[in-house]
């Protein structure tokens, strides 16, 4: 086993999954290889198999899944055939794994640092207390805070970005030669994400690792790697080295999705600031129990606008539409609607008032009951409000599938469980606009979704924009959504407003402080992205 | 680490107050009879004067409150008053026949546990195999059989050929060895019927864990099956198997009483259903207070196990 | 029609337990044409041994064990049957109620109901059956009424998982009343758990009934029920005489039929979720 070999080598991978008591395939005929210290980002939308393939190159399928085809070379050794004790004695070892959610995947029951030193110790590598030490050096390579410290602690005393890095740091632990990174940054704010990714790459380049960099997100994976694979329902679409692909897409497929990020609709400028707004909010103030969670926010909502707003985990977005919908009573403050002043409470309102402002969810799989027709879902508030019945509701409920591009006969009588993610989105519209209302509310609505289904998403709520003059309050964390739909933009932190405006002032300098984090933490899709922000980043301290 | 203890002692007085508004509950009991205790005493022949007379001498012409009161004084005192059927004193009846219950409960509770949990984590460890499959029908028929038809199927095979004796005599002169043989049948009963219920619920608490990303984790940083059930799964499990086992222990406390009946041994489940027939609402009412009261501090007890158990409870952030 | 279509994957367990079911259904509806005899006429000597005229033989009053048997799924299974209906329909009511409603509504019920339930079951049962005496109707409402507190806190439960839905959100915002609420958008979702804790709890309660009749303080002689019989009879066991396993041995099948058809359905539930 000499000379120049790759380290990682698939033929041919195909894998099977159970639905029921039949097997289908997810992963079919995947060609794989991966140099030492060479890193490969898999980009695909949900289903195309991407953590299914980075597990497989464990020699791992999950419960329900099994490899039925191919073979898996990692360093001249055939995981497939190899007996479970030799893949055991890999994985960890040689063979590391980080995870997307790094909060469920440490062990509640143990300390960071004595999660770490299982693995090492484990497969012999080091003794204990030189794990330990190993352990702090690491966390501190990490850029992790208090690295003597940090890891006598349990995970739920750790941030979700540090609990990633943590991570990280852990499956770095034996200095495996290949790390796969299962979508490590999805579940983290952006402005967390960053620094998760920096101190990812740079660890991965010091020890010269070879990784697998599964994500969905084309301009993180453009940061982190040196090739890219598209997937596509468990085929491979192309691959090509990072720059080709970015700037030279062969296949239709990938040039759709480098496309979705440049889909932005024409503005609609305020026709006049006299006009009443549809909606207001006046300093409200609002908690949760003991914990305040907004604090004296205003803005208003214009008839055929969209104001998007922005924030972070934890900003209180959501919160000021659970305000505005009268799910949660403010302490202090007001909503107007039309001028005149709603009853802070739902209960309390006109069964007209309720109407005016519907809600859209950002999980369309639980915002639809389960057991109910659409004919139902969507006919329902018409039946309510309306009042129609029999022949009328009928047809009001075909007029309403037609406008969200369903086709009438084939959806009416189906269930929810029988559509997918983006046409439970629609209907989720459908059954919004059958009130009739003045306002829709959209709480991530499209987040949940692949980029092109949100963008079809999008796209549909401008027309109906377009057509029944509605006013959006469009609630999201995504700045490229914001860029693409906007026309007023309220950006949120911590509970407070921070900043209002046409969104064509907010996208240009200067920026208050949290504005410009946010918008300079955007992934782009140019490779040398991250290079040149933590580049300038730096340099602002020195100035500092 | 204060704010563990402040909810421990949270849940200590909880159970004071569960303890003190059962108490009411059973002494408001009798308030609901038909009648009162005097005329249910005296029956329905006896003259008016007599009853008030009675009345007045068992102190039923206090107001409730204030024999509640005079009552729970004398219950905490250990006074618990006297049989109505033949007059003795309740302490003294009970006196035997407790230590004799605690003595069967605790010769299941030693015979189930280890079993339960064994079998539990096995039929985890090997789910969705024939053995846990077969662990599986087996529990789940013995869960569904009568105490007693277990009672009377466990005589008629063991009894029968005279290995073990079908009447567990036992005194108090007795030795332990005696005790343990005498009394093989009817702890092996209880032990049946609790080693199934508990083994299916470690096992559910213990699979419902193995789908979480902590567990995957493990598998992938090469820790082998058993390890990652013992030292990843089992630690994480504990509230849950520790509710488990106090959930047992309390039903063990009220399987003794049909148990107890088939196998005539002499304990508390006896002397109740024999109170019952008699109607003796005093002895019932004394019993009940003593079984209910253990069966609020095991839960107690394990509610509180179970919280120290829980690291994020215990490393406040 | 689903279920009909998925009995066709049904374990063979669960097929035991429908088969097991339906025969006990016949035999207690049938049972005056099944029994050979009257349920309490006396045919015989007392414990007559099996044979071709009695085939189970006869009690200690003489009377024909079989037919007793025949009648037994009527009394017994009967009257567990309606205490479990009560049970249930009280339970799930406030258990919805509570879970929708929120609030002092729920705090209410579920401290008393946690009240009544940190009384062990059987206790609780023995002490109320004293102050208000023993016979069927007291038995059934006694017992109605303790197991309702176990399926109040399983309907809460499952309730509360639904309330905490975005469509249940979607339906109170649209202005929705209580009663469409739950019986629209909640029970629908709640039926799969509840119709699994209805066949739990009818094995609790039918245990519980033939335990009370077994210790003499449930169904009350002449009726024919298992768990009196077993009592009557018990004492031909020292004489390794099978007889009055028989109705234990009833009990028990009808039990261990309904739990895996129980089992099944719940394993069904759960692999539908993933």
């Amino acid at each position: 086993m000499t000379g120049p070999q790759n380290l990682l080598e698939i033929k041919n991978l195909c894998i099977e999954g159970r639905s029921g008591t039949s097997w289908s395939n997810i992963v079919n005929g995947i060609d794989l290889t991966l140099e030492r210290g060479e890193v490969i980002g898999l980009i695909g939308e949900s289903g195309a198999g991407k953590s299914t393939i980075g597990l497989a190159a464990m020699g791992f399928a999950r419960d329900g899944c099994r490899i039925s085809d191919g073979t898996i070379l990692f360093d001249g050794i055939d995981l497939r055939a190899a007996s479970v004790s030799a893949r055991r004695k890999l994985r960890g070892n040689r063979i590391a794994y980080v995870a997307q959610s790094a909060a469920a995947s440490f062990n509640p029951a143990y300390k960071l640092i004595d999660q770490y030193c299982e693995g090492p110790v484990l497969h012999g590598s080091m003794e204990r207390d030189k794990a330990e030490s190993d352990a702090i050096e690491l966390y501190r390579r990490m850029q992790l805070p208090s690295p003597d410290e940090i890891g006598f602690r349990y995970p739920h005393q750790v941030s979700g970005g540090q609990l990633q890095r943590a991570m990280t740091a852990m499956a770095m632990a034996c200095r495996p030669d290949l790390i796969v990174f299962d979508e490590p940054t999805t579940a983290l704010d952006v402005t967390t994400q960053i620094e998760v990714l920096s101190a990812i790459r740079d660890i991965v380049g010091q020890f010269n690792t070879a990784a697998i960099y599964i994500t969905h997100d084309l301009a993180v994976v453009a940061q982190m790697a040196d090739r890219i694979k598209v997937l596509l329902r468990g085929e491979e679409v192309e691959e090509s080295d990072t720059k080709t692909m970015l700037k030279t897409p062969k296949e239709e497929y990938t040039k759709s999705l480098w496309a979705v990020r440049t889909y932005a609709r024409p503005e609609h400028p305020l026709q006049s600031t006299q006009e009443t707004p549809v909606l207001s909010v006046e300093n409200v103030s609002a908690s949760y129990g003991d914990l305040q969670v907004l604090f004296d926010a205003s803005f208003d909502i214009h008839r055929r606008q969209t104001v998007a707003v922005v924030g972070e985990s934890g900003s209180g977005k959501s919160t000021a539409a659970r305000v505005i919908s009268g799910l949660l009573p403010p302490e202090t403050g007001t909503v107007k609607f039309e001028g005149e002043r709603l009853p802070p409470e739902y209960k309390r309102r006109s069964k007209n008032q309720l109407r005016q402002i519907q809600m859209i969810y950002q999980m369309a799989d639980t915002a639809l009951n389960p057991k109910h027709r659409i004919r139902e879902l969507i006919g329902r508030p018409a039946e309510l409000y309306l009042g129609l019945r029999g022949k009328a509701l009928e047809e009001r409920v075909r007029e309403l599938l037609s406008l969200i591009e369903l086709e009438p006969d084939e959806y009416i009588d189906r269930m929810p469980s029988e559509l997918s993610g983006g046409q439970k989105q629609r209907i989720g519209i459908a059954r919004a606009l059958a009130a009739e209302p003045q306002v829709i509310i959209c709480d991530e609505v499209t987040s949940a979704l692949d980029q092109l289904v949100a963008e079809g998403i999008l796209k549909l709520l401008d027309q109906i924009q377009d057509k029944f003059g509605l006013a959006y309050m469009f609630i999201t964390h995504d700045l490229a959504t914001v860029r693409s739909i906007a026309d007023e933009v309220v950006v949120m932190k911590e509970g407070r407003v921070v900043e209002t405006g046409p969104k064509t002032k907010m996208f240009t300098p200067p920026h208050h402080p949290y504005t410009e984090l946010l918008l300079s933490s955007v992934p782009e899709m140019d490779a040398s992205w991250l290079d040149r922000l933590l580049e300038s980043r730096a340099n602002k301290n020195v100035e500092k | 680490m204060g704010s563990v203890w402040k909810m421990v002692a949270h849940r200590l007085g909880l159970g004071l107050l569960t303890m003190f508004v059962i108490s009411i509950l059973i002494f408001g009991a009798i308030e609901l009879l038909p009648g009162d205790l005097a005329e249910e005493i005296l029956g329905q022949s006896a003259t008016p004067e007599t009853v008030a007379a009675f009345r007045k001498e068992i102190g039923l012409d206090k107001p409730p409150v204030t024999r509640y009161v005079e009552w729970l004084g004398n219950v905490v005192q250990g006074n618990l008053g006297r049989s109505l059927a033949n007059g003795r004193e309740i302490s003294e009846l009970i006196g035997s026949r407790l230590p004799n219950t605690l003595f069967l409960a605790l010769y299941a509770t030693v015979l189930a546990v280890p079993i339960a949990l064994t079998l539990g984590i096995l039929a985890a460890l090997y789910r969705n195999t024939l053995f846990d499959r077969l662990i599986n029908i087996t529990t789940l028929t013995s869960i569904s059989f009568p105490e007693f038809f277990l009672a009377y199927l466990l005589i008629f095979f063991l009894a029968q050929t005279g290995l073990f004796p079908s009447m567990s005599n036992i005194g108090p002169k007795m030795g332990l060895s005696g005790k343990i043989y005498n009394t093989f049948l009817p702890a092996l009963t209880l032990t049946f019927v609790v080693t199934a219920h508990m083994m299916r619920m470690t096992r559910a608490a213990i699979v419902n864990l193995l789908a979480s990303p902590y567990i995957e984790m493990a598998k992938l940083k090469g820790v082998s099956p058993l390890w990652v059930i013992v030292r990843h799964a089992l630690p994480n499990a504990f509230a849950p198997i520790i509710n488990v086992v106090a959930l047992n222990l309390a039903y063990l406390i009220t399987g003794v009483v049909v148990v107890e009946v088939v196998f005539v041994y002499p304990g508390l489940g006896q002397l109740m259903v024999d109170s019952v027939s008699k109607r003796d609402i005093t002895v019932v009412q004394a019993v009940s207070l003593i079984f209910a009261c253990a069966y609020i501090l095991l839960n107690l007890t394990a509610d509180v196990l179970s919280t120290l158990s829980n690291p994020r409870l215990i490393h406040k952030r | 029609m689903k279920i009909i279509k998925s009995l066709r994957t049904a374990p063979p367990t669960a097929w035991f337990g429908f088969v097991v079911v339906t025969i006990y259904l016949i035999v207690a509806i049938f049972a005056p044409l099944i029994a050979p005899y009257g349920e309490r006429e006396i045919v015989g000597d007392e414990y007559v041994a099996w044979d071709s005229q009695f085939i189970f033989g006869t009690d200690a009053l003489g009377r024909d064990m079989f037919t007793r048997l025949v009648f037994g799924a009527r009394n017994t299974v009967g009257i567990a049957f309606v205490t479990t209906v009560l049970a249930f329909v009280v339970g799930a009511v406030f258990g919805l109620l509570a879970a929708v409603v929120g609030g002092w509504l729920d705090q209410l019920l579920s401290r008393t109901v946690d009240v009544l339930m940190a009384i062990p079951s059987l206790i609780f049962k023995l002490l109320l059956l004293t102050i208000f005496g023993t016979s069927v109707v007291n038995m059934v409402l006694i017992i109605a009424l303790i197991d309702s507190t176990r399926v109040y806190r399983l309907a809460r439960s499952v309730a509360m998982n639904i309330v905490v839905m975005d469509y249940i959100e979607a339906a109170r915002l649209r202005g929705e009343r209580l009663p469409r609420l739950i019986i629209r958008e909640i029970l629908p979702n709640a039926m799969a758990p509840l119709v699994a804790e209805f066949g739990l709890r009818f094995c609790f309660v039918f245990l519980a009934i033939s335990a009370l009749s077994f210790l003499g303080l449930g169904i009350q002689p002449p009726t024919a029920d298992w768990g009196s019989m077993v009592r009557e009879n018990a004492s031909l066991i020292s004489f390794g005489d099978i007889t009055p396993l028989l109705p234990a041995a009833a009990i028990a099948l009808l039990t261990v039929a309904v739990n895996f058809i129980v089992d099944w359905m719940l394993h069904r539930a759960s692999g539908l979720k993933d």
